[in-house]
């Protein structure tokens, strides 16, 4: 059963700040949703491989060329804070 | 409004080729009507008046000098607005990407605007298209053109509003569970899935990377097969995109379908469906019965885990892919942040909505240290029998039919508390997602307060030319899809 303290961990792993109502909120409907999920678990899956690719690809290479489609003054034009064409932060601690 | 809006591409094709009207006339026509309807509807986010105005003046100037037009050139279309269009804004209809200006087109667009479509407009979507209602918007809700109390499906639920509404004639949407189909069913109109790598994802804000496609809304098969063609193709920028040729769709749609096998999900036709959407069902059956058909009962014995399957997979993916929203270099960004971890969490907290949270908290969860493989590899191996399923039924029958939705769209708020519920509207559209198989939604009859009825065919991968020609033949034998809302 997932308890607060798990959604606690799983909010900062996902840097997300939460309030504790959607703490408490969060907490009954993830674990709905899990119990659903663990249906799965009637299957045996012993020896099967896991997909994570619909089509079988292959690795696609390419060549090691630089390619400028988008200029850097037209990137830059979203940037929420910006200083001589870089993104600015706060300190880290 | 002038009638040309409520034809089909084809028909609107004609009548520019013909003269009886120009493009700009046809384009100012589509932004009239969508404008007029935008306060019923919400269907749209922003309108790209110049760029469709642009695009529609080199059409006229193509026909003037008499030169031949690229297909659907001049014809009124709508992009979902989580695809990019150089220099309109993109949003994903989030608070995080309000302010965001596209600087760059997506692949679609620019095959869009080589073919000389008009783009009106960026279609309303859940946010991050995660959701079956579009009440998941963090700007405003979506109604249903049939009824306006009703929701219009989702995830693609403006772009289906907007061609159901005869405002566009074309929308592209985006398909990761049933965001395409399900709205389409619910609007009344064609809704198209296609084979996981026929068309390139980039430029597509990316929701969960290994389900995601991009296809086609319209009111007639023919336009789909079309829209399909102009977008579809191999992409250097997506190493996900197949590289093949791509195909004439619209080529084979009035090929006999006599004695092929169909295949009806029987696991689909049980608990839950309604009586209306039974019986539209049937005489689905019927009528493929009538054009030569074997009917055949399938049953696919993993197909009741896809809806657990999915939602282990697509948030594990999503909860990877918006961990690009941190508020550092695009986007919105909390205020005055103590340092930067305060800046990353209260950005994340404040930019997207509950959905999309409950979504990345499971996603994340599914992935951390000690539920990885009891949740995430699980998952991975059930979509490797799913997938299976399918392969082995294939072998036996063409194509399959199943209702697209076991219920015709509910009202505005009905499932909006309940999580779980609003997932399991999904119940038939996901599998295709998880197989990587092609999939659509065509109008399929009424139920008794008048709503649409979808009929989903699927067909095996890279069968789009024969799931256009089951679509096209059923289409033909009734006249549901020239009955349109009344808006």
């Amino acid at each position: 059963m997932i308890t607060i303290k798990d959604v606690e961990h799983v909010a900062k792993l996902a840097r997300l700040e939460l309030t504790e109502d959607e703490k408490v909120l969060y907490t009954k409907q993830l674990g709905d949703v899990l119990k659903y999920v663990d249906q799965m678990n009637e299957v045996d899956t012993e020896n099967v491989k896991p997909m994570c690719q619909v089509i079988d690809f292959k690795n696609v290479m390419r060549e090691d060329k630089v390619i400028h489609d988008i200029s850097k003054e037209d990137l830059m034009k979203n940037a929420p804070d910006e200083e001589n064409g870089f993104f600015r932060v706060p300190k880290i601690n | 409004m002038n009638e040309l809006l409520k034809k089909s591409a084809t028909e609107q094709s004609k009548a520019l080729k013909n003269k009886e009207i120009s493009a700009v006339e046809l384009t100012t026509e589509a932004l009239t009507r969508t404008k007029s309807l935008e306060d019923k509807l919400g269907a749209f986010n922003s309108f790209t008046e110049e760029t469709a105005l642009n695009t529609a003046k080199k059409v006229d100037e193509k026909i003037a000098k008499g030169e031949e037009l690229p297909l659907l050139a001049g014809i009124p279309l709508v992009l979902k607005d989580n695809m990019n269009l150089k220099g309109s804004k993109t949003t994903a209809s989030s608070k995080i990407l309000e302010n965001f200006v596209s600087p760059y087109n997506a692949t679609i667009t620019d095959k869009l605007l080589t073919n000389m479509v008009p783009i009106i407009g960026k279609a309303n979507l859940d946010e991050f298209a995660m959701g079956s209602s579009n009440e998941n918007s963090a700007f405003k809700k979506v109604h249903n053109p049939w009824n306006l109390n009703k929701v219009p499906g989702g995830s693609s639920g403006g772009s289906a509003a907007s061609v159901a509404a005869c405002d566009a004639t074309l929308a592209l949407g985006s398909d990761t569970g049933g965001s395409i189909r399900l709205p389409a069913s619910f609007c009344g109109i064609v809704g198209m899935k296609p084979t996981y790598g026929r068309v390139s994802r980039y430029g597509l804000i990316a929701f969960a990377s290994s389900l995601d496609q991009i296809g086609p809304f319209s009111r007639t098969v023919e336009d789909a097969a079309n829209l399909l063609e102009v977008i579809s193709g191999h992409d250097e920028k997506d190493s996900t995109s197949l590289d093949i040729p791509v195909e004439h769709f619209a080529g084979h749609l009035n090929d006999d379908i006599k004695g092929k096998k169909v295949g009806v999900i029987k696991d689909l036709m049980a608990e839950g469906v309604t009586d209306d959407v039974a019986k539209a069902i049937e005489n689905a059956i019927d009528t493929y019965k009538k054009l030569g058909c074997e009917i055949v009962e399938i049953s696919l014995p993993k197909l009741k885990y896809s809806i657990g399957i999915y939602y282990i997979l697509a948030t594990a993916e999503c909860s990877s892919n918006l961990a690009r929203f941190d508020g550092v270099r695009y986007g919105y960004r909390t205020s005055n942040p103590e340092n930067l971890m305060d800046l990353y969490t209260r950005t994340r907290a404040e930019g997207f909505g509950p959905e999309v949270k409950r979504r990345i908290m499971l996603g994340t969860y599914a992935l951390s240290s000690g539920y990885y493989d009891a949740y995430y590899k699980k998952a991975q191996q059930m979509r490797a029998l799913v997938t299976q399923d399918f392969v082995e039924t294939f072998k036996n029958v063409d194509i399959l039919i199943s209702p697209t939705c076991p219920n015709t769209a509910f009202d505005l708020g009905a499932k909006s508390s309940d999580p779980l519920a609003m997932y399991l509207t999904d119940i038939a559209t996901i599998s295709a997602n998880l197989a990587g198989i092609p999939a659509m939604s065509i109008p399929a009859g009424f139920d008794k307060d008048g709503m649409p009825i979808g009929l989903q065919i699927l067909a095996p991968q890279l069968q789009e030319s024969s799931l256009f020609n089951f679509a096209h033949k059923f289409e033909q034998e009734h006249d549901f899809y020239k009955t349109l809302a009344n808006i």
